[in-house]
């Protein structure tokens, strides 16, 4: 009768606002049976740790294309281990610089992928980085 | 620390809510057991259920009323659960509801969840009941309910809510839609969103000649110029709830405030009228006895080997037993 579902959070911080790049992932994550809460464009990082926080979701995907991504994605690692959610796992996809994605990732983003990567390699990425919670 | 799960919520963690939230649409046995403990403390919030065809504005109007609950002298706390559909092929879901609640944002006084569907067809997930019974101990006043809005049949909200909301749009369907049996029978309020779209009226039109049908109304007319009246065939009574039909506009927050005020007179009609009580009682029966079903029949399925069981499907396979025989069949009568 227990059924768990991998739950998704998709954001897009900030003020760009190309997000077909959000939709494809949505739309390839749906299609891998899990459950993703989109929250459209221009979202703060306060929005976007408190949408997490109440949907309690285990993968933040955070897409980003502005070039803010340095300025918002601290910020949003911050608000969420604020409010007790370390557990959650960070996936960001769009233009990230090699040099700012090795930062990223040490700050603690679990995956980047840019433009290309292939929805199959996202999803089994993410797929790994619950078992080893598990 | 040392709180139990239940203590924490009904002292207003939010983190410990959703998890809670997460376990109990899981069915985990520490989420029930959370539930078992909390269900005394359910029963004070009220109810409200919106629910219409997909593009009507459900999101956008539960955005408006959270803010109109918010902005009063004084303010109610707000839980939003908000339903979208499941594949039926992978299970998975897209929850695109929040997209309309952005302006909820940052107001610790909502909480806003989103569920799948998975797999159940009546509008909700067969856990809402239990979400909503969470929100309720948590000391929610106004819990509203937003269905998948998938068609005409979703009328699973009407057990839940104590107010259901239908929400029309204009260009949706004519009068034959409206006098159709199922959604538009549940509704305690209609409300005919978009009304700023052309075509407002008739959408009206068709819901009030819906509603002459069905409820004993004064009806005043012409005919061959002379006013004529047919007079209601019951004086209007306390205890007759005639839907009444409102207009919004969702984007800009028009016509809200009435309907806020038409949900009022209908919690205090439920209160006069005693169907409060016989709701609440319809409500938890209907509860219980989904929840017997289901229980029953997975302890059943679990006396039952799998060949055997696959023995009788195949059996109705080759049309050597009807299913009403198989049935009798595996029930050994």
């Amino acid at each position: 009768m227990s059924e768990r579902r991998i739950r998704v959070l998709v954001a897009k911080p900030g003020l760009d606002g190309h997000d077909r790049g959000a939709k494809v992932v949505v739309r390839a994550l749906r299609d891998a049976g899990m459950e993703v809460i989109y929250t459209g464009l221009r979202q703060t990082p306060e929005m976007i740790a408190e949408a997490a926080l109440q949907e309690d979701v285990n993968v933040v995907g955070i897409s980003i294309l502005s070039g803010a991504h340095m300025a918002l994605i601290p910020r949003i690692l911050e608000l969420l281990k604020a409010n007790g959610q370390e557990h959650v796992k960070i996936f960001v996809g769009g233009i990230i610089p090699d040099e700012d994605a090795l930062k990223l990732k040490a700050m603690g983003v679990t995956g980047i992928y840019g433009p290309g990567a292939p929805t199959g390699t996202i999803i089994d990425e993410i797929r790994l980085s619950l078992e080893s919670d598990k | 620390m040392g709180k139990s799960p239940a203590e924490s919520i009904l002292s207003g963690d939010r983190k410990i809510l959703a998890r809670l939230l997460t376990q109990v649409e899981n069915g985990s046995p520490e989420g029930l057991a959370t539930l078992d403990e909390l269900f005394p403390h359910t029963g004070k919030a009220h109810l409200i259920g919106l629910t219409g065809a997909p593009g009507t504005g459900k999101s956008s109007l539960v955005n408006q009323m959270a803010l109109y609950y918010r902005a009063t002298t004084n303010p109610k706390r707000v839980a939003i659960v908000a339903v979208d559909p499941s594949s039926p092929f992978t299970g998975g879901a897209v929850l695109g509801d929040r997209v309309r609640m952005r302006d909820l944002a940052g107001d610790p006084g909502v909480f806003i969840r989103s569920m799948a569907s998975r797999g159940s067809l009546g509008g909700l997930a067969q856990t809402t009941a239990a979400v909503v019974q969470v929100f309720d101990a948590a000391g929610f006043d106004v819990i509203l309910i937003e269905t998948v809005g998938a068609g005409q049949t979703e009328v699973d909200i009407a057990r839940l809510a104590r107010t259901t909301l239908v929400v029309e749009a204009p260009g949706l369907g004519d009068e034959i839609q409206a006098i159709k049996a199922g959604i538009l029978e549940i509704a305690d309020i209609l409300v005919v969103n978009k009304a700023d779209l052309p075509g407002a009226e008739n959408t009206e039109r068709a819901l009030k000649g819906m509603l002459g049908l069905a409820h004993p109304v004064e009806k005043v007319f012409r005919h061959h110029g002379q006013v004529m009246a047919t007079p209601a065939s019951e004086p209007a009574n306390s205890s007759l709830w005639v839907p009444p039909i409102l207009r919004t506009i969702a984007t800009d927050g028009t016509g809200v405030g009435e309907l806020i005020e038409a949900i009022e007179q209908h919690v205090q009609h439920l209160r006069r009228s005693g169907d409060w009580g016989r709701r609440e009682r319809a409500r938890l029966e209907a509860e219980f006895e989904a929840l017997l079903t289901e229980t029953l029949v997975s302890k059943f399925r679990l006396s039952v080997s799998d060949a055997r069981y696959d023995e009788v499907v195949d059996r109705l396979v080759q049309r050597t037993l009807s299913p009403g025989e198989a049935v009798k069949v595996l029930l050994g009568g």
